[in-house]
C-alpha cells in the first residue's frame, strides 16, 4: 500500500474530487484538445494570454483518471499569472520529475506543489496520465493542434 | 469432476514470479493467456531439434518440420470439430482471420447497396474490417442491438437480415462484458435467408468445446495466444464449399501452383491463403496448447470457469461501490465493472499494487462502452489457473481501492 499512498497523495485525491479551474473560459485566446487513445482520457485546455504573453486565466474540462484530473487541476493553479517562458520551464521540470529514476532521490527543485506527483515515477504506465494536460497546454499556446499521449 | 487450479498453476512457470512482492493474481486471460511449460517446451524443442522451412524441402529435416506443422493443423481441425484439415487456415491471430475473410470472401460478395450485419458486442477486430469493406463498396453496415444487460436482441437481429445482407459477423463471447451469444440461433436465422456467418471465437475457443459443424458456422476465427499458445499464430475455419470459391488473400511464395511472368495459378486451400513462410513454431506451439487443454478437458474448464464467474459475481455484488457492467443471463469468463467515483485506470493501478493484474480501458469495444455510458471499465477475466483465492484477492484489493478514494 505504501507505493500507492505515495502515488495517490491526499492532495491528488482532493484535486481529483474537486478540480480547480474546471470550467470553460470566455473569452479565451488559445485552446487545444488532448487525448490519450489508450485509456480514453480527454481534456480541453483553454488559456487567455495577455499581450506580453502572461497566462491571465486558464481553465480545463474533460474526463480522466485521478492522476490526469489532478495534474490538470494543479497545472492550472501553477501556471496562472506566469509568463509563458516560466510555464515551459515548469513543464520541463515536471516532466523530468515524473520520468526520473525511482531509485534515486527526486529532484524537487522548482516544482513547488507539483512535488506530490513524484510517486508517478514508480508507475511508468501512468506518466502519460500525469503529462496529458501539460502537453495539451503546450499545444494550445503553440499551434492549437490536438495533443496525444499514448 | 472438477480439477485443481493449484496443480494447473504448477504447469505455468510465470506463477513462480511475484508482482510488487506479492504472488501474481493474473486476471487478464481474456487479453492473453499465460503459457504452460508444455507449450514453451514444444517451441524450444522444435527450434533445437527439428527446425527447417516447410514444404518442398527434399531433405529429412524439412520433411519433419512439414509433418509437425501439418500435425498442428490436424489438431486444430479436431479441436474445432471441422470435417477436413484443409478447412483450417493458419493466420497471425483472430484479427487477421477476420481481415482475411473480409478482404477475400467479403470483397468478392459485398457490392454497392448490399448490407453486412454485426452486433453491438463486437471487438473492434470484428467491426472495423466490415466498416472498411462497407465504405469501400458503398454498402451498409447494420448493428444488431443489445439490451441493458448486454444480451443480444435476437428479434432485432433477425429483423436486420434482408435480401441485401451478404454476411453476418458475430462474436461467440464478448471480450468486454462476457455475454455468451447463442451462435447456433444466429446461424439458423441467417442460413434461413441463405446468409453465411462468421463467428469470432477468440474468447470462446479457450473456454468451452467449440464444434463448428454443430454451430453450423461458415467461418470461425480464433487466436492461439488466448488459447494458452504462443503469440503470432491463430486460425480461421472456412467451410469447405466456400473455401473453394474464395479468392486468395496475400500472394507470393507458398500459395502458388504455377507462375509465369504473365500469369499465376494458385495452390488449393489451405496453402492458397498462406503466402510466405508461416509461423511454423507458432503452429506447433498452438498444437501443444490444444493437447494441453484437451488433457484437462474443455468440459471441465467450462464448469470450473462458470463456478468461478458465479463466485466472482457474488463477491463484486457484495461491494456497494462496485457496479458490474454486462449482466446477461449467459456469460462466460469475463467480469467487467466500474467502481463508483474511481476511474478504471486508478482501479487498475491500485489492484496492480496488490499484485492483481486486470485490464482497464475500453477493451477494443468503444461503441459498446458508449452504449453503457462509461468511458472504460476494469475487467477481470478468468483462466484455467485461477481459483477462489484469486477472486478473494481481487475483492480485498477493491476494498482498498474504495477505502483510498472515499
Amino acid at each position: 500500500m505504501s507505493e500507492l499512498r505515495e502515488l495517490y497523495q491526499t492532495t491528488i485525491l482532493d484535486h481529483n474530487k474537486q478540480p480547480r479551474n474546471f470550467r470553460s473560459l470566455d473569452p479565451s485566446s488559445h485552446e487545444a484538445d488532448g487525448h490519450n487513445p489508450l485509456c480514453g482520457d480527454q481534456v480541453t485546455v483553454q488559456v487567455r494570454l495577455s499581450a506580453d504573453g502572461t497566462v491571465e486565466d486558464i481553465g480545463f474540462q474533460g474526463s480522466g483518471c485521478a492522476i490526469s484530473t489532478a495534474s490538470a487541476s494543479m497545472m492550472t493553479e501553477a501556471v496562472k499569472g506566469k509568463p509563458l517562458a516560466d510555464v515551459h520551464a515548469l513543464f520541463d521540470r515536471f516532466h523530468d520529475l515524473v520520468t526520473s529514476d525511482p531509485t534515486e532521490e527526486p529532484d524537487l527543485d522548482g516544482v513547488g506543489k507539483l512535488m506530490v506527483f513524484a510517486g508517478v515515477r514508480e508507475f511508468p504506465m501512468r506518466v502519460k496520465c500525469a503529462t496529458l494536460a501539460w502537453h495539451t497546454l503546450k499545444s494550445a499556446v503553440e499551434d492549437g493542434r490536438t495533443a496525444r499521449t499514448e | 469432476m472438477s480439477f485443481d487450479p493449484a496443480l494447473v498453476r504448477k504447469d505455468f512457470p510465470i506463477f513462480q514470479t511475484t508482482m510488487r512482492g506479492k504472488p501474481l493474481t493474473y486476471l487478464d486471460t481474456a487479453a492473453s493467456a499465460q503459457k504452460p511449460q508444455a507449450v514453451i517446451d514444444a517451441i524450444s524443442r522444435f527450434y533445437a531439434n527439428d527446425y527447417a522451412n516447410i514444404h518442398r524441402g527434399v531433405y529429412e529435416l524439412s520433411a519433419t518440420a512439414t509433418r509437425l506443422h501439418e500435425q498442428a493443423r490436424e489438431k486444430v481441425r479436431a479441436f474445432l470439430g471441422a470435417a477436413e484439415s484443409r478447412e483450417i487456415i493458419f493466420v497471425r491471430n483472430a484479427t487477421e482471420a477476420i481481415n482475411l475473410v473480409a478482404w477475400t470472401y467479403g470483397r468478392s460478395q459485398v457490392n454497392e447497396g448490399d448490407e453486412v450485419v454485426v452486433t453491438a458486442l463486437e471487438h473492434h477486430a470484428n467491426l472495423v474490417p466490415w466498416q472498411m469493406l462497407c465504405k469501400e463498396k458503398n454498402a451498409t453496415l447494420r448493428i444488431a442491438p443489445v439490451d441493458a444487460s448486454g444480451t443480444l436482441d435476437l428479434e432485432a437481429f433477425a429483423g436486420l437480415l434482408g435480401d441485401r445482407t451478404r454476411i453476418v459477423a458475430c462474436t461467440h463471447v464478448s471480450n468486454a462484458i462476457g455475454t455468451h451469444v447463442p451462435v447456433e440461433e444466429i446461424t439458423r436465422l441467417a442460413h434461413a435467408k441463405g446468409i453465411p456467418v462468421l463467428i469470432d471465437g477468440a474468447q470462446a475457443a479457450p473456454r468451452f468445446v467449440v464444434d463448428v459443424q454443430a454451430i453450423d458456422a461458415d467461418f470461425y476465427a480464433f487466436s492461439g495466444h488466448k488459447l494458452y499458445g504462443p503469440t503470432g499464430i491463430g486460425a480461421v475455419y472456412v467451410r469447405g464449399e466456400i473455401l473453394d470459391e474464395m479468392p486468395p488473400y496475400q500472394t507470393g511464395g507458398g500459395m502458388i501452383e504455377r507462375v509465369t511472368f504473365e500469369e499465376t495459378t494458385f495452390a488449393p486451400p489451405p496453402e492458397r491463403f498462406e503466402a510466405g513462410t508461416p509461423d511454423i513454431a507458432g503452429a506447433i506451439g498452438l498444437g501443444a496448447a490444444i493437447d494441453y487443454l484437451e488433457a484437462i478437458g474443455l468440459d471441465r474448464i467450462e464448469r470450473h470457469e462458470a463456478e468461478l464467474l458465479a463466485y466472482g459475481t457474488e463477491c463484486l455484488e457484495a461491494i456497494p461501490e462496485v457496479r458490474i457492467i454486462g449482466t446477461a443471463a449467459r456469460k462466460t469468463g469475463v467480469l467487467s465493472f466500474v467502481v463508483d467515483g474511481v476511474h478504471p485506470h486508478d482501479v487498475g493501478t491500485i489492484l496492480d499494487g496488490e499484485g492483481v493484474a486486470v485490464r482497464a480501458g475500453h477493451h477494443c469495444a468503444q461503441p459498446l462502452m458508449n452504449l453503457f455510458q462509461v468511458p472504460a471499465t476494469a475487467r477481470a477475466s478468468l483462466g484455467i489457473y485461477n481459483d477462489r483465492e484469486d477472486i478473494d484477492r481481487l475483492a480485498a484489493a477493491l476494498h482498498k481501492c474504495v477505502e483510498l478514494f472515499h
